[in-house]
């Protein structure tokens, strides 16, 4: 029988001083492999821990000049005399409520797609209508901010957005938040792209958590005598939770950074509005629109923008996590 | 001034994309948007008869004034310019290359070009949110005979900081006392109302989409665009078309000799013919060049458009230097810049 250690290195067979020779060299390069492997994930942390730093740095000034204030401030004057004041309160409102509006509008469609797909869809349409949702996440995000301009803007201003004024001018509070007058351009109209967007992440990993529901689970909730919905709302659902959730955690995170397509059709208005039909900001929008023309504070603060988002992400990221835990712990239990 | 370690980044980054198409024979610029129209116009006539390019990025004034602070670029070209102790600071010399002007651009149904009149303080109060529809009494009275709809306004204006807002609301800050104290005069304020855009194109594209908007662009813009502009009613109280012959009659006034660095704002000029809001737009470039060669390459650039490019930038309805002042212009070539 060959010895297979000597074999590869082709030293003479059956030398007992070439075999250890040949272990040494294959352990030396176990030893490489996996010193590469060690680097190239530090460089990762290295490169996540060098933005934090940057970022922290970058953001300096404008946190000694506003300190908390920044949180709570709503003007953004950078011509104001004798220094700036800038607050980032009217960027974070539009960026949470963008998203919000966003994944309002996009979670219950997405889970319905997935549905579709997977329990009701005949098999020959299932394939047409993947492939479709999964092109809709490869436009670039151009593309969809143009469309918005040119398509959505102007019929969501002239057809959509003045009925819905009208219809309930009379009712409190409703009137407030859908007040007129319609713009082309608002936080609105941006909610509704990103939820496009967002929408085929929603849907494909719905789908793909929903195909691993055991099929002898359905079929004995068929077998009881479940209708589909029931089936979908007391099986599939509690059993891909934490798929699904994840699925929408990873689409918040989406609509929260999306810069180009949100600065075609937000307005980038940094006053906060009660109604979702006036123009607004997201902090990526007021960072791209503003920063190569910034100096001193103000680009200061929109580093500190910057960071502001990169710490709200982190923490949806991490509050998706928790709950995660919970849900995991909780069905150990 | 101070930069840190985001700015250098940011330049490098843009430094990239500006550097990544030039090759030895190109001269590189960056800056206002303003007179990008005219500057690419000349740059294809140049290269047509020279051979040399020229590669000019219209990133906006602010930006352009970072990238020739950087030395990214041989010129930087800025609508706002620069004051004379700045300059000294940094070692630049700063000159005007040629005048333009900016015009209220309008989306109202049945309205055509220079139908619509409107003052300072009128424009001031459409865009401090004051006057809110078409049909307010201060826009009817001054223009008793149009049927104006009783639509609201939709103000567009700048998202980016510009040399054109400078302009725009340094007039409105002459005009409008109401605007000067609340607002200011700045290539970025704190607008009250509207929706932002990014660059003159921005603006044109959304006065074009947006019905019963008005907005602000360079003239070359709104007429390449074909978008409704408004005429104005200048500080003599006459009524102004935008006209070569108005932008040229405010341009008159201006006394560039005795300005240091060339500093002069041309906003609200006095005169009858005069068109409010014309501006001159500027050059800067080291008085000690790192790179000699780029240098005396883009100085002959300048050069021949001073001497050759008249016809075109009238053309795009931009107006020439007069030729005392490029005279002016070519002296202080001679002595400031240090290209031997």
């Amino acid at each position: 029988m060959t010895d297979f250690a000597t074999r590869a290195v082709s030293i003479a067979p059956g030398s007992a001083e070439g075999r250890e020779k040949a272990l040494a060299a294959f352990k030396a390069g176990d030893r490489l492999f996996s010193f590469l492997t060690k680097i190239a994930a530090l460089t990762v942390l290295a490169m996540l821990g060098g933005i934090i730093i940057s970022l922290v740095i970058g953001a300096w000034p404008a946190i000694s000049a506003y300190g908390f204030d920044f949180l709570t401030t709503q003007r953004w004057a950078p011509n104001a005399r004798p220094q700036p004041i800038l607050g980032g309160l009217g960027p974070l409102y539009g960026t949470l409520v963008s998203s919000v509006i966003a994944l309002l509008i996009a979670v219950p469609v997405g889970l319905g797609i997935a549905i579709f797909l997977t329990e009701l869809c005949p098999q020959w349409l299932r394939r047409p209508v993947g492939v479709a949702i999964e092109l809709l996440a490869g436009i670039p995000s151009i593309i969809y901010g143009m469309w918005g301009f040119f398509v959505l803007g102007p019929y969501l201003a002239d057809s959509l957005i003045p009925g819905i004024i009208d219809a309930v001018e009379h009712i409190p509070v409703l009137n407030v938040i859908f007040a007129g007058p319609a713009s082309n351009l608002s936080l609105f109209n941006a909610s509704i792209v990103l939820a496009i967007m967002i929408l085929p992440f929603i849907t494909a990993i719905s789908r793909d958590v929903f195909s691993t529901v055991p099929p002898v689970l359905k079929e004995a909730a068929y077998g009881l005598g479940c209708t589909t919905w029931e089936v979908v709302r007391n099986v599939v659902i509690p059993y891909t939770r934490v798929g699904v959730i994840g699925g929408i955690m990873l689409a918040l995170g989406r609509a929260l950074g999306e810069t180009m397509a949100v600065t075609f059709v937000i307005g980038n208005a940094f006053r906060i509005s009660s109604s979702i039909f006036a123009p607004s900001t997201t902090i990526s929008a007021a960072i791209a629109s503003e920063f190569a023309e910034a100096s001193d504070l103000h680009q200061s603060a929109l580093i500190l923008l910057g960071l502001l988002l990169f710490v709200l992400t982190f923490f949806v990221l991490a509050a998706a996590r928790l709950l995660l835990m919970r849900i995991e712990r909780k069905q150990g239990s | 001034m101070k930069f840190s370690i985001m700015t250098r980044a940011a330049v490098v980054a843009l430094a990239m994309t500006v550097g990544a198409a030039a090759n030895a024979a190109d001269i590189t610029g960056a800056g206002a948007t303003f007179p990008f129209p005219i500057y690419s116009k000349w740059a294809d006539a140049y290269k047509k008869e020279t051979g040399n390019s020229l590669n000019y990025q219209s990133i906006g004034s602010g930006a352009g004034i970072k990238q020739i602070q950087a030395k990214t670029v041989t010129f930087g070209a800025s609508d706002m310019p620069l004051k004379a102790d700045a300059l000294k600071k940094d070692g630049l010399v700063q000159w005007p290359m040629v005048m333009g002007a900016i015009v209220p651009v309008v989306n109202i149904e049945g309205i055509k070009s220079g139908e619509l009149f409107l003052d300072g303080v009128t424009l001031a109060d459409i865009y401090l949110g004051k006057i809110k529809k078409w049909d307010d009494a201060a826009i009817k009275k001054l223009n008793p005979s149009l049927a104006l709809p009783s639509t609201n306004i939709t103000v567009v204006r700048r998202s980016d900081g510009s040399g054109t807002t400078f302009n725009f609301t340094d007039y409105l800050s002459k005009a409008s006392p109401d605007w000067a104290k609340t607002i200011g005069a700045d290539s970025a304020v704190e607008w009250p109302v509207g929706v932002g855009a990014k660059g003159n194109d921005g603006v044109s594209g959304n006065v074009a989409q947006t019905k019963n908007s008005i907005g602000y662009v360079e003239y070359a813009y709104a007429k390449q665009n074909k978008l409704t502009y408004a005429a104005l009613i200048n500080s003599a109280g006459k009524k102004v078309q935008p006209t070569v012959a108005s932008f040229q009659a405010a341009a008159a006034n201006a006394d560039w000799a005795n300005a240091p660095g060339y500093y002069q704002i041309l906003t609200n000029q006095p005169g009858d013919a005069s068109w409010p809001i014309t501006a001159a737009t500027f050059i800067l470039m080291y008085a000690e060049p790192a790179d000699k060669a780029a240098s005396v390459e883009a100085i002959k650039f300048f050069d021949w458009a001073f001497s050759k490019g008249n016809a075109m930038a009238e053309e795009l309805d931009f107006i020439p230097m007069p030729a005392s002042v490029v005279t002016l212009i070519r002296k202080t070539w001679a002595d400031s810049i240090k290209n031997k």
